[in-house]
Parts: C-alpha cells; structure tokens; sequence
C-alpha cells in the first residue's frame, strides 16, 4: 500500500493544488500530481504513490548514501574471514 | 531504473551483510513495521542473510490486513447499492467480509472498480453525474495526503456525488501500543520510509526515548533494508537508542510540509479499530467535520453494522510480531490466497501472502537481483 516509485519529471502544467507533471519511469511516462512538491523543477527525480509524488528525491543525500556503501565495501576487506555469511539459502525451518 | 538498481548491486549486498555479521555479537530481535518492507524482506530473502541471530519480526503496517471487518462489510452494503460506483485499490477487493467480500459484489453485477489513484475516483464522479461515486479510502500516513486531495478537490469542485469510506490509520499510535504490551520482544524498529517521507520523524523520537529503542527510518530496496538494520544493531551492540534517518534521499525530519497541510484541512486524528490490535486511541483520521457531506458512513447510513472479528484467523497475532505465518496452523491449507481466512494472506503487503509467495516456490535472492 505504501509502495512509491521513483521517476524523472519530464512536464510541469498547472500550479499550486493543481500543478501535474509527466513522469519518466524508466520509458513508462504517467501523469501525477505534484501538488505536494512545489520546490521540483524539470528534471528532477520524485518519488511517486497513487499518483502523487510525495517526495523529491534529493541526489546530495542519494550521492553520500552510496558513498557510505562504497566505505563499508572497502572497509568489508578487513572484516575477519570467518565472518563471512552463508550463502543465500534456506536456513532452519523458515 | 535510477534510485533503485543502485540499491540492488549484489557487491554492495554482501559488502553490508558482511558487516552486519562482524557487529553482532548478541541475539537482537528487530521489527520492520511497513508491509512493503515485509515483502521486500521475503521476496530478496534478505531475512535468510542474516545472522542467525537477528531475527525480523513483522509488524503492523499493511493497512488492508488492519482495517477491521465491519468496515470490509460496511463497504461490500454501500457497494452493493444500485446507485453506487465503488472505487477502491485491488488489494480491498478480494478481502474477507464476514460473508462477501467486495469482488463477489462486482461478479453479481455491482459496479466495483480498481482505480490506481484517488483522483481516477474523482475523475468518475465528474464523467458520471448520475452516479454516486465512492472511494475506498484506506492507507497509513502516506496515501492521507492523496486521499485528502481528492475530498479537497470534490468540495472545491461542488461535486456532491462524490464521498468517501475512511479507514485511515496511524503508525505511531500502533508502535506505542505494540511497545507497551509488557512481553514485548522488540529490540529495534524499521520504521516505515514513505510514511515518514509524509510526516518526517519527530513523532517516533518520543517514542525511542520512552521505552529506549533504536527506530531507524528505512527505505524499500536491499541495500536500503540492510543498511536499516546495520544502524539498528550498531545502536544496540553500543547501547544507544534514538532516532536514526538511514532513508535521508527521500525522508527530512520535518517530512513534507505541503502533504501535512492537506491532510489538516481535510482529516481530524480520531481513535480507530484496528483488526488484530483493536481500539486505539488516536490512531486514525477521519474527516473532518468541515467535510461531512463527503463521509460515506453519513451518506448511505452504515454506522449501524458491526461485527465482530472472526475466531479461525490468528492474523492478529501475526501482525503483532508474535506468531510467524508458517507457524500458523492453517497456513497453506484451510488458508490460501485463493481462499484466504484473513486478510493478511489477501494483500500483497500480508506477511501471510509474502510468506506464502515466497517460502514456497523459486525464490528471488538478493544476490540475484541486481
């Protein structure tokens, strides 16, 4: 029910509570209301539910997110090798 | 797909749940609160990555599986009404009443329609003056704001054939009443991502500083949820507990402003049933009383169904956290998608269905994902 897919502003109409935009889902392009979000521009990034986006999606914070995984990868080197998980499988009865 | 393949390389995957498996040295219990998560959790088979010792729990938040009967049945008499269009997401339609449920309605000739957004809703009741068009609305915090839009709009558009049925509810009130039971076995929280990209998470700090748990705001997609629980097991290993924004992309501590403006003018915070959990204080909206004339209950007349919750399902247990799917005793035999019990084997987002989807057949790795 909270599912909320990220696209790409393609089109801005209207303003205020009526403002919509196209949205670029990786080709797939729908209408959604970007009432919620007066600060997105053309070209922005939106996180999109039941039609609405509800958030933009902010690139710096996107940007240091992945740099903090690319730090635990090359930290994950150091990580004592019996640590090392199983592989994906079944475990117990689960 | 931008902003979410990122989330899914198989390296980055093994690189967190290496350094999961280096923090933990004690057992630790976690709950992910949003169904979504659930199904992400099962369908990457994220749980199976984990230390043996971490176990995830899942919690309340599918607001199909928690919308209580009577309000399933107070939906199925308005939709069968002659006169009634009844729109509402797929997820509501193949949900249990206590003798129907709303896709029985639509095979009988009722005029039942799945619509995408609330404002497909609206859009029917502008085409179809004759016609007197109901929208379903169910959700957490994240989908009030749409739902709120659309009520807004209808006054603002004077379209009297337009209303809704209101099933909203509320993650924090949920939390605290889980929180507060005194066997509680949770540890740590996930808190729901998109909810609190709507209302950001000031809320959930009173509740982390009351009963000393780490809450840490997690997105949807693999790396999202490991990283959740890497900050939730560090917080625990040291001994801290407080708030933590691991979804920082799309979630700021004062949430969407413009969203919360909606949901005030349009809803007022009112106790709520929740199936499973019960009555809760303050856990709900409903409209208020500015937009009477839009509340469906009031239009058709249905406050006086009520019933009560059926015996057979231990759906309540499950979306408490205490009783895993596969330990239920009619999981995969009384009780299937196709003939579910309750509605936590209905919705995509239902432990039950998730267990049942993907514990049962080919399962998608998290590896394998990316």
């Amino acid at each position: 029910m909270c599912l909320a897919v990220p696209g790409k502003v393609v089109e801005i109409v209207g303003e205020g509570e009526l403002r919509m935009g196209k949205v670029d889902f990786s080709g797939v392009k729908r209408e959604a209301s970007l009432a919620f979000v007066p600060e997105v521009q053309l070209g922005d990034y939106v996180l999109v539910h039941v039609g609405f986006a509800i958030s933009r999606i902010d690139e710096e914070q996107a940007m240091e997110t992945l740099a903090a995984l690319r730090e635990i990868g090359e930290l994950g080197e150091l990580d004592r090798p019996d640590e090392v998980p199983p592989p994906p499988g079944r475990r117990g009865e689960s | 797909m931008r902003h979410v393949d990122e989330y899914r390389d198989p390296a980055a995957v093994e690189a967190v749940v290496r350094r999961i498996h280096a923090t933990v040295t004690r057992p630790w219990t976690l709950m992910e609160v949003c169904g979504g998560q659930t199904h992400s959790i099962l369908k990457f088979g994220m749980d199976e990555l984990l230390p043996e010792n971490v176990r995830l729990v899942h919690g309340p938040g599918c607001p199909v599986c928690v919308t209580p009967l009577e309000l399933i049945d107070r939906a199925i008499a308005i939709a069968s009404r002659p006169d009634v269009t009844f729109c509402s997401f797929g997820d509501m339609l193949r949900v249990p009443g206590s003798r129907d449920d709303l896709l029985k309605v639509k095979a009988r000739g009722g005029d039942v329609r799945i619509v995408y957004s609330p404002l497909d809703a609206l859009r029917l009741a502008r085409q179809h003056p004759e016609r007197k068009v109901v929208f379903f609305a169910v959700g957490f915090e994240t989908t009030a704001p749409a739902n709120a839009m659309a009520v807004h709009r209808a006054k603002a558009e004077g379209l009297a054939n337009f209303s809704v049925l209101v099933a909203h509810v509320l993650v924090p009130p949920a939390l605290e009443a889980l929180l507060a039971s005194d066997d509680s076995q949770i540890q740590g929280l996930l808190a729901p991502g998109h909810v609190c990209a709507v209302t950001g998470y000031r809320d959930y700090e009173p509740v982390s500083e009351k009963h000393r748990i780490p809450i840490v705001v997690t997105g949807f997609e693999p790396l999202d949820l490991l990283n959740g629980v890497l900050a939730a097991v560090t917080q625990l290993e040291r001994g801290e507990a407080r708030v933590e924004n691991q979804y920082a992309r799309v979630v700021a501590r004062e949430g969407n402003p413009a969203a919360q403006r909606m949901i005030e003018d349009v809803f007022v915070v009112s106790d709520r049933s929740w199936r499973g959990l019960g009555e809760i204080p303050k856990s709900g909206y409903a409209l208020s009383p500015r937009y009477a004339a839009f509340d469906a209950e009031r239009v058709f007349d249905v406050g006086g169904i009520t019933v009560s919750e059926p015996e057979a399902c231990r759906a309540g247990l499950v979306l408490q956290g205490r009783l895993r799917p596969t330990d239920c005793p009619e999981f995969g035999t009384r009780c299937t998608p196709e003939h579910p019990l309750g509605a936590t084997m209905v919705s995509t987002e239902g432990a039950c269905a998730a267990y049942f989807h993907y514990r049962r057949g080919p399962r998608e790795t998290a590896a394998a994902a990316g």
